[in-house]
């Protein structure tokens, strides 16, 4: 008989790339004094207040199930702060689900909508789980190019282009892993349009919102005819510092929630209560914190892509979240190779942009989440490895 | 508020160069905002925070609440300036409720606070009445924590 466990294995789990960053980490685990900016979360531990919350409700005891929707409270506030701060309003009773993070949501979101071959239009580079989540949900992928000429901003023309028949989904990540980009309120307003054109539906993370140190930030749901096609991902991972606990949620009107309900109460049931008496207070009494954090990682990202450009790889500048996305093809290297060889040379890590798809090739993300000591000595290393290129 | 403030206001210490380097200004330029900010008297200098469970120097410190008489010209702000001149007195502050001043007295030893207290603080013309609040034990001084576990940062090295 053979021993081969992989005839057990359904055909799209092998068909399944591995994921680039795992590749990265297991290079790094084995390694000793390495200056880490490729880490995709906030450096500040969650804060204190938030902690609190959750150690009082467990000394409450509330260690028990919740409403598969999540707490009635959280729902409450999760509308109040999306309406506030975003311009959609969802009824805390049947529009917001809380989740087990943005990454359970986009799951149940695409489960909930496609059916087999369905195609969905997802921006590249960009989170290293879109794709896959989309094979799971048997869709294809159609990618949508971002560029370093138009700093990776997400143009409506772009979107037109990889459009073809069968599109079904356009996912959509802004502010965006791993590069930064945004989308002008005018490019934006255009996608919707187009949306509506071909009856798209939107699925629009935007879990790095609160991260926006210049502009606005604009979400897609506002745009005329687009609340009834658009499902509205948020999560408290990066803006409070919470990713551990494993909190998000999807907003959107009846019928969508309905349906990721289903798949939602039948896979994960709820959220963590702890989880989800701690999002409570975040959202209470958060803003402070939220800001204090925001102000550090403004001047983080002022200093790294200062240093970039005077080191000679080209960085635009990001006008939000903690990544920037420097082009490293004036060492005449490819994104991986960069990043192994700045590894071994000078301990410094940097994810490929190739791990966050074709488009992210010439690219290496910096994640800039991380103290000031740490980033001058990693850019004094980096220009001393770029200079090595020449 | 310059560039400089900012930086200080997020309580990592750094030196002139380094802070230099983070915000790309030359070390002049550095100190120039430095200045600016001892001159409005934003910046008052520069102290350790010590822990005062180690520092033997500051084995007593107690907690001072001052009733005084407010003055016709200027209310309280003659005593309270006076009392604050003494380096006994680490801070002093005006309050609302049940008393007027607060201030926090340092001294090598409970004996030598304890006669601060009744030769130099309660003898000012002024004075109406001292309580003494000797402080037992410090569980955070100046926004530091003290002596308590470390925070256990598990980040991995790389994460998506
Ligand atoms: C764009 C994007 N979406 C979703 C996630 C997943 O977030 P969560 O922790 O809420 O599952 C991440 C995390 O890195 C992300 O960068």
């Amino acid at each position: 008989m053979s021993e081969d466990q992989n005839r057990f294995i359904a055909d799209h789990v092998i068909g399944l790339p591995r994921s680039g960053i795992r590749d990265f980490f297991e290079l790094v685990a084995g390694m000793k004094d390495v200056i880490s900016l490729g880490i995709g979360e906030p450096d500040f531990t969650t804060p204190w207040h938030i902690r609190e919350a959750a150690i009082y409700a467990l000394e409450k005891g509330r260690t028990f199930y919740t409403s598969n929707l999540g707490l009635i409270e959280l729902r409450r506030e999760i509308s109040s702060y999306v309406g506030r701060n975003f311009g959609l309003e969802y009824n805390p009773q049947n529009e917001v689900l809380v989740t087990v993070g943005v990454s359970e949501a986009m799951d149940i979101a695409l489960r909930a909508v496609l059916n087999p071959g369905d195609k969905v239009l997802y921006q590249d580079p960009c989170f290293v789980s879109y794709h896959p989540t989309v094979m799971l949900a048997h869709g294809v992928g159609v990618a949508i190019k971002t560029d370093a000429e138009s700093a990776f901003t997400l143009r409506a023309e772009e979107v037109k282009k990889s459009w073809e028949p069968g599109c079904k989904v356009l996912m959509i990540n802004l502010p965006c892993n791993p590069t930064g980009g945004v989308a002008e309120r005018k490019e934006l307003e255009e996608i919707a349009k187009f949306a509506v054109e071909k009856d798209m539906l939107v699925i629009s993370d935007e879990i790095y919102a609160e991260m926006t140190y210049e502009g606005e930030h604009v979400s897609i749901g506002t745009f005329p005819g687009m609340r009834e096609r658009t499902i509205f991902l948020h999560g408290f991972s990066k803006g409070w510092a919470m990713t551990g606990w494993r909190l998000g949620y999807a907003c959107a009107p009846v019928a969508l929630t309905e349906a990721m309900m289903k798949v939602h109460q039948y896979s994960m049931m709820c959220a963590s209560i702890i989880a989800q008496d701690a999002g409570i207070e975040a959202l209470r009494n958060g803003d402070e914190a939220v800001k204090k954090m925001r102000q550090a990682y403004q001047r983080r990202r002022d200093l790294v892509v200062r240093r970039f450009n005077e080191i000679g790889i080209a960085c635009h500048k990001p006008s939000a979240t903690f990544y920037a996305f420097p082009n490293i093809t004036s060492t005449g290297l490819d994104s991986v190779t960069f990043a192994k060889r700045l590894l071994e040379e000078e301990s410094v890590a940097m994810v490929p942009g190739t791990a966050f798809g074709k488009y992210g090739e010439g690219f290496v993300r910096c994640s800039f989440a991380t103290s000031y000591d740490q980033l001058v000595e990693a850019c004094n290393r980096i220009e001393r490895f770029v200079n090595s290129c020449k | 508020m310059n560039e400089v403030f900012k930086l200080l206001a997020e309580g990592e210490r750094l030196n002139d160069r380094q802070m230099a380097e983070i915000l790309g200004l030359s070390v002049e330029e550095v100190e120039a905002q430095l200045a600016a900010l001892k001159e409005k008297e934003l910046l008052l200098g520069w102290i350790p925070v010590l822990n005062p469970e180690k520092d033997d120097s500051l084995a007593v410190r107690a907690a001072i609440e001052v009733k005084i008489t407010p003055e016709r010209d200027g209310g309280f702000n003659r005593l309270a300036q006076r009392i604050s001149r003494f380096d006994e007195v680490e801070s002093c502050y005006l309050m609302s409720g049940g008393y007027d001043l607060l201030v926090v007295v340092k001294g090598a030893s409970l004996h030598k606070v304890a006669s601060f207290v009744s030769e130099r603080l309660s003898t000012i013309e002024g004075v109406l009445s001292t309580a003494t609040h000797f402080m037992l034990r410090a569980y955070k001084e100046q926004g530091y924590l003290i002596e308590q576990p470390a925070e256990d940062k598990a980040r991995l090295d790389v994460t998506p």
